[in-house]
């Protein structure tokens, strides 16, 4: 009610004011230790969440010293991992990491650019709900199974009609004949990028769905009104406004295949030797070389190089979901300041 | 009020000697090797069945079942690399092999079946060090008359996770090829020169099932129950022996147990013996705190020994040898309470 008054009739200073009748109500005594109680159990809460991310760290660096003393940051580029020889180094993995999730969002971000766009602009009202939901229940499929599936089903495939195809037909040729070398097996960097996006599309195609929702419809229609193209307006206003929320809904997909450990086990290879950097190559990564060796680390230098590796990851991770966080915060900043 | 107390006491007491009664039928925590896991859980299981004892195993890696047994948070540890006889001393541990497995050599190659290509261990380590990258390679060719080995690239697989089976392979490679040897050596990881890692025994054999022209290993039971297509090997006899119970036996019998348990079953002589052989251990403290547990651990032990080799032969694994079985039981003895009594299991 109070918006369709005239204005002049809000004006706070000239508006009278009652005086309170009667005496204030009594406050509640029937528990009036309850609220502080909760307040500690809601304080406690958040600080105990603080203090396991500090122990994490603490506990971490306590674990990697060994190996963060015998190699300082040399460790990121040696990519000697010899445990008979107690020589170790984290470049292979590190590598294999980053690569693994490059390529993942090489393939993953125009898919869930794609989705999104048909899901908020183009799709037909019936399609839109099931479909929804269909990309976000791939989400919800546990990664093992993609593990599986990665190995049994999609590697021979990529071995027989993508590896050998190209092995034939950059036959020669200096840098791309490199680029796809290897025994055609089918499992390695590529298979593991490809394994990872198809895995972090569901997460990156429903925030870029999200986002895409909030530009104000206003603005749209008026570029539509104005005679642009589907394609134009996704590009030049849809996109400028939301570009905060897609990075950061990207970043958001980083983290996950970053840290992605069963299903990129399953069809990388586990390979620590970096003589090739052909995708076709197997090679490792960090979570997956977690995974697979931690169990039979004896004490000493191997252990603690896991947990350096651990700790890489771990910050490389929170480097990546603190930028999203951000990015994600300025969009809701700007979301008020360009309504 | 004061009236209950005695109630009140009389059910603390009927509680505490039931929980009492509880504790005298020892729980046995174990934690360690998973080669073996399944027979552990079968034996559990058939104990169980016949004494009450609760035996909880926790297949968690030889590794981290060793650190275990030296934190003292189980009471028995299990590996399938043996610990040395002085890092043994140094904790004041013992060890006794449990049962027998064999570690096998398999291939996927079209049209060869199982037992019909033979390797010694010189080219196996060849292979596996990525200097012979084709069947049709000179060496195998000599080794194998007759049969029909593609000219394809190998495609090497092996054990990505740290595990005894790598640990026995890598032993024998060891013994039996000398540049393996200075360039890679042994232990339950090493850095592979060449292949691709699969992770477990059902890894490995999902692998080599999976891509043509591949070699791998695995252990046994995984060659029996996925039919796939084992190699003879030369043994150090210099007979190609093919894998099965008796070929385990044979490599356990010719160990010279009586001077230390610390026996890696490779390469052992013997014209029957299959040279990838290994023991599975079992690791306790020689001086313990709870000789209860100790001794509950012990009974098992000795009822397995007795009445568990049917249970291991049906899940494809090798039980040891009667005289092996004698030394251990001697080597019990040495294994006593705070007070320097031995304990007693039987």
């Amino acid at each position: 009610m109070a918006a369709t008054l005239p204005a002049s009739h809000y004006d706070r200073d000239k508006m009278s004011r009652s005086e309170p009748a009667g005496r204030p109500r009594e406050p509640r005594r029937s528990s009036p230790w309850a609220d502080t109680v909760f307040s500690v159990l809601t304080h406690g809460a958040a600080v105990v969440t603080l203090l396991l991310l500090a122990g994490i760290i603490v506990s971490l660096l306590i674990g990697a010293a060994p190996s963060i003393k015998e190699y300082g940051l040399s460790f990121l580029w040696t990519s000697d991992w010899d445990p008979v020889q107690n020589k170790f180094g984290g470049l292979v993995m590190v590598y294999g990491t980053l690569m693994t999730s490059f390529i993942a969002l090489l393939i993953a971000v125009p898919v869930s650019f794609g989705i999104a766009l048909f899901l908020t602009e183009l799709s037909p009202n019936w399609l839109r709900r099931p479909l929804g939901i269909a990309v976000e229940l791939l989400a919800a499929v546990p990664s093992i199974v993609y593990g599986m599936w990665g190995l049994l089903v999609f590697s021979p495939v990529l071995a027989t009609y993508v590896q050998q195809p190209l092995q034939k037909l950059f036959d020669g040729v200096p840098v791309l004949s490199g680029l796809v070398s290897g025994a055609p097996v089918g499992i390695g960097i590529l298979s593991a990028g490809i394994i990872l996006a198809i895995m972090i599309i569901p997460f990156i195609a429903s925030v870029m769905r999200d986002v895409f929702a909030v530009t104000p419809p206003m603005l749209k229609e008026s570029s539509y009104a104005l005679g642009a193209t589907t394609w134009e307006v996704v590009f030049k206003v849809v996109l400028p406004y939301t570009k905060t929320g897609v990075i950061g809904g990207i970043m958001l997909g980083l983290g996950r295949a970053l840290g992605e450990t069963m299903a990129v086990t399953f069809v990388i290879g586990n390979f620590n030797q970096l003589d090739s950097l052909s995708l076709f190559q197997a090679a490792n990564s960090i979570s997956s070389a977690l995974a697979n060796e931690f169990a039979e680390a004896g004490e000493g230098l191997h252990q603690a190089s896991l947990i350096y590796l651990g700790l890489v990851l771990f910050f490389i991770t929170f480097v990546v979901l603190s930028l999203s966080r951000l990015l994600l915060a300025r969009l809701k900043k700007n979301e008020g300041a360009r309504a | 009020m004061k009236t209950n107390f005695p109630l009140i006491r009389a059910a603390a007491v009927v509680a505490m000697t039931a929980s009492a009664g509880v504790a005298m039928a020892q729980d046995v925590t174990g934690a360690g090797a998973s080669f073996p896991a399944p027979l552990y859980a079968k034996w559990a299981d058939l104990y169980n069945k016949a004494s009450g004892a609760r035996i909880n195993y926790q297949s968690v890696g030889s590794g981290a079942g060793i650190k275990q047994i030296r934190a003292k948070t189980v009471d028995f540890g299990a590996s399938d690399a043996p610990l040395k006889d002085d890092e043994l001393a140094k904790d004041g541990l013992v060890q006794f092999p449990m049962v027998i497995g064999g570690v096998i050599p398999v291939v996927n190659i079209k049209g060869i079946a199982p037992g019909q290509i033979k390797l010694t261990g010189q080219v196996l380590g060849d292979i596996y060090l990525g200097k012979i990258t084709k069947w049709n390679d000179a060496a195998l060719t000599a080794l194998n008359p007759g049969v029909p080995l593609p000219d394809a690239a190998i495609s090497v697989v092996r054990r990505a996770d740290g595990s005894g089976t790598s640990f026995i392979f890598t032993n024998y490679l060891s013994k039996v090829n000398a540049e393996w040897k200075a360039k890679v050596g042994e232990g339950t990881a090493v850095n592979w020169p060449t292949g691709a890692g699969g992770k477990g025994n059902e890894g490995v054999s999902a692998f080599v099932q999976r891509l043509p022209n591949s070699i791998g290993y695995v252990e046994y039971a995984y060659v029996k129950q996925n039919k796939m297509t084992y190699a003879l090997l030369k043994n150090k006899d210099g007979a190609f022996a093919a894998p099965d119970d008796a070929a385990f036996k044979a490599a356990a019998a010719g160990a010279e147990w009586s001077k230390s348990f610390y026996q890696v079953l490779t390469e052992q002589p013997g014209k029957e013996s299959w040279p990838i052989t290994g023991a599975t251990f079992i690791i306790m403290h020689k001086t313990q705190d709870k000789p209860a547990s100790a001794a509950a651990a012990l009974k098992f032990f000795e009822w397995a020994y007795g009445n568990g080799d049917k249970a291991a032969t049906d899940l494809e694994y090798v039980a040891l040898p009667d005289s092996v079985k004698s030394l251990v039981r001697k080597q019990w003895g040495e294994i006593k309470d705070s007070s320097g009594k031995a304990i007693a299991y039987k």
